[in-house]
């Protein structure tokens, strides 16, 4: 499903290049749970950014579903990400004056998608986060984990088949956290391939596939064939 | 997207920010209205001007004495031939005239009755009434007799006739016009005042008369009026040339009334362009506002466009929404300053019947698109901010 071919990618910091991205070869399967880690400045949230076509290499090929994205125009990549990847954010990034229901919907919205076929979506999607009786709030009405069920939905509103998440746990509580892994990890029994990019180690062993990440390269590349351990924060 | 979902995130962020979204467009009001006012006030004065110039018709072509050529000798040697009634005669012979006005003026007292009073007093034609469209309130008008023969009748303007009369029926009175008797056959209706000339207070007697009365050779200008169906530039060329005929020399002047219109016309249309220039300058102050906001907005809204972006949103999509809430508040402003305008000028020509104002469509409906198009303007660097926002660093902003 993606094929990363010596992608680099660097950064001006002050007069200093660093790399961001130094040569990675990566391949991912359809239907994957993968964890990255690695400290601050590994370079991990710039992969994530790479692979959901936010940015951009210097160099190297990244292939996605067999289309050599780097080749795309801006709008071509705005139309892939809406097609076909999820995003979630630590800091949820819902829109604050629309409604937890308006929120889920803002995709299918920009998509051009008729309102009597947004509907029964949106229904459905709140109804397996169990926000069904919280569609009519406003952001700041809600609870953090809330949010970021919110955020989830609108994640996965347009069915696409990878779905990013950034710390998606950073800023809850560990019940809440919890809750949320829990319906990504259900998202991606579903085939939803999934990847979190983490500094929470007991959330990075749940993954099967485990990447660990330093200075821009990948050392490590682990396949588990179960989850370890279980979360606490 | 489809446009009822375009229009209804745009109103969406315009009032989650209420009062600052209605400041934005008040600017925009104040200069739609300020232009709206001063343009109305504009058409108002053209539109009176005009109708006070064309209340004797517009079919009229005004014969003067002299040439007008800068040069020459000067007064002294000029051997203009004066306009004669004879003169006045053989234009009504052309074709097309309806009517000939011979005119001399002057000023003088006029006495009935031991009451006097110092007034203007016309040299015309019985052709006066219908020529000028000045109707008669009581009797006849000038009476229409041969060239030089003229029986002593006179009629009086319509204030002068209550100054020297009080009420009482002046018809069959004899008065004195400047020393001459003539006795009062008609009383013109009131006719107001033109650009601060009564035509009210005026005495009109026949014109060979006044020629004696003034003891002068000439008339001061013969006015031609004609048919519907004749262009005035034809009548003009006819004219000419009977006159150069008759005289041997164009010693005159012809200037018809669509000219003199015309040229007013010109003139007062510059004026309204002027004032309405004038009311621009408040919008573009409002149009500063609009930069200001939407700035400001992108700046504030940044993370959102990282969002909008990371959903797919086009960058086409993110300057249209932009652009669009530019464009949202530029024409709210320019509704409301259209219709505080509207009220306006209804209630001051309740109030003040006199002031000429005068609501054009043609000035609102540009008002209008003026509005929509200072939103344009004013958006689109701010949109285009939005929409080249590179999307990482946008969604990092928080």
């Amino acid at each position: 499903m993606i094929e990363l071919h010596q992608l680099c990618r660097s950064f001006l910091l002050g007069d200093q290049a660093v790399k961001a991205l130094d040569n990675i070869n990566l391949s991912i399967r359809a239907g994957e749970y993968i964890s990255v880690m690695g400290p601050s400045g590994s370079g991990k949230s710039t992969l994530l950014n790479m692979l959901g076509l936010l940015d951009a290499p210097d160099s190297g090929q990244y292939l996605l579903q067999g289309t050599d994205t780097t080749l795309l125009t801006d709008n071509e990549r705005a139309r892939f990400r809406r097609q076909h990847i999820g995003f979630v954010f630590q800091s949820y990034h819902l829109v604050p004056r629309l409604t937890a229901q308006e929120n889920i919907e803002l995709p299918l919205v920009l998509a051009g998608v008729p309102p009597q076929q947004r509907k029964p979506k949106v229904a459905a999607i709140l109804a397996q986060l169990s926000l069904t009786e919280r569609a009519s709030h406003l952001p700041n009405q809600l609870s953090g984990g809330q949010r970021q069920r919110v955020a989830i939905g609108r994640a996965i509103v347009m069915q696409p088949q990878l779905l990013l998440a950034d710390e998606p746990t950073g800023n809850l509580d560990s019940q809440s956290g919890l809750d949320v892994v829990n319906i990504l990890e259900q998202l991606n029994q579903q085939g939803i391939t999934l990847l979190v990019v983490t500094h929470d180690p007991a959330l990075g062993q749940r993954a099967r596939r485990r990447i660990r990440m330093v200075d821009g390269r990948i050392v490590a590349d682990e396949q588990h064939s179960t989850a370890a351990g279980t979360l606490h924060a | 997207m489809r446009s009822a979902d375009f229009v209804r995130l745009i109103l969406q962020s315009l009032s989650a920010a209420k009062l600052r979204s209605s400041l934005t467009a008040l600017g925009i009001a104040v200069g739609i209205c300020a232009v709206t006012l001063l343009t109305s006030l504009g058409e108002g004065v053209r539109d009176y001007v005009l109708t006070n110039f064309s209340q004797f018709g517009s079919r009229i072509i005004a014969i003067n004495p002299g040439k007008t050529i800068t040069g020459g000798m000067g007064g002294l040697l000029q051997t203009d031939r004066p306009l004669t009634l004879d003169d006045a005669e053989a234009l009504t012979r052309l074709p097309h005239v309806t009517h000939v006005v011979p005119i001399v003026q002057g000023s003088g007292t006029v006495e009935a009755g031991g009451r006097t009073r110092s007034t203007d007093i016309i040299g015309a034609n019985h052709a006066i009434h219908s020529a000028w469209q000045f109707d008669l309130a009581l009797g006849r008008g000038l009476p229409a007799d041969e060239s030089g023969r003229s029986r002593s009748f006179a009629v009086l303007g319509h204030k002068l006739q209550q100054e020297l009369f009080a009420g009482q029926n002046p018809l069959g009175q004899s008065i004195r016009v400047g020393g001459m008797r003539f006795r009062v056959v008609g009383v013109m209706a009131a006719k107001g005042q033109m650009l601060g000339f009564d035509l009210d207070d005026m005495v009109f007697i026949p014109v060979d008369k006044a020629l004696m009365l003034f003891n002068r050779n000439g008339l001061m200008e013969i006015d031609v009026v004609f048919a519907d169906s004749a262009s005035t530039d034809k009548v003009l060329a006819s004219i000419r040339k009977q006159l150069i005929t008759r005289h041997g020399a164009e010693d005159f002047s012809l200037i018809s009334q669509d000219d003199m219109l015309q040229s007013l016309d010109n003139i007062l249309q510059v004026l309204t362009a002027a004032v309405a220039a004038l009311g621009a300058i408040s919008l573009l102050v409002g149009a500063v506002g609009i930069v200001t906001i939407m700035s400001t907005a992108v700046r504030e809204r940044t993370s959102e466009i990282g969002l909008l972006s990371a959903l797919g949103a086009s960058q086409r999509q993110i300057l249209l929404l932009f652009l669009a809430e530019a464009v949202a508040l530029s024409f709210a402003g320019g509704i409301a300053g259209i219709a505080v305008a509207i009220s306006l000028v209804l209630s001051l020509q309740l109030l003040l019947p006199a002031l000429p104002l005068q609501l054009s469509l043609f000035y609102l409906s540009l008002s209008l698109l003026l509005s929509i198009a200072i939103g344009l303007a004013a958006g689109i660097t701010p949109a285009r901010q939005a929409a080249i926002m590179q999307p990482i660093a946008a969604l990092r902003a928080e």
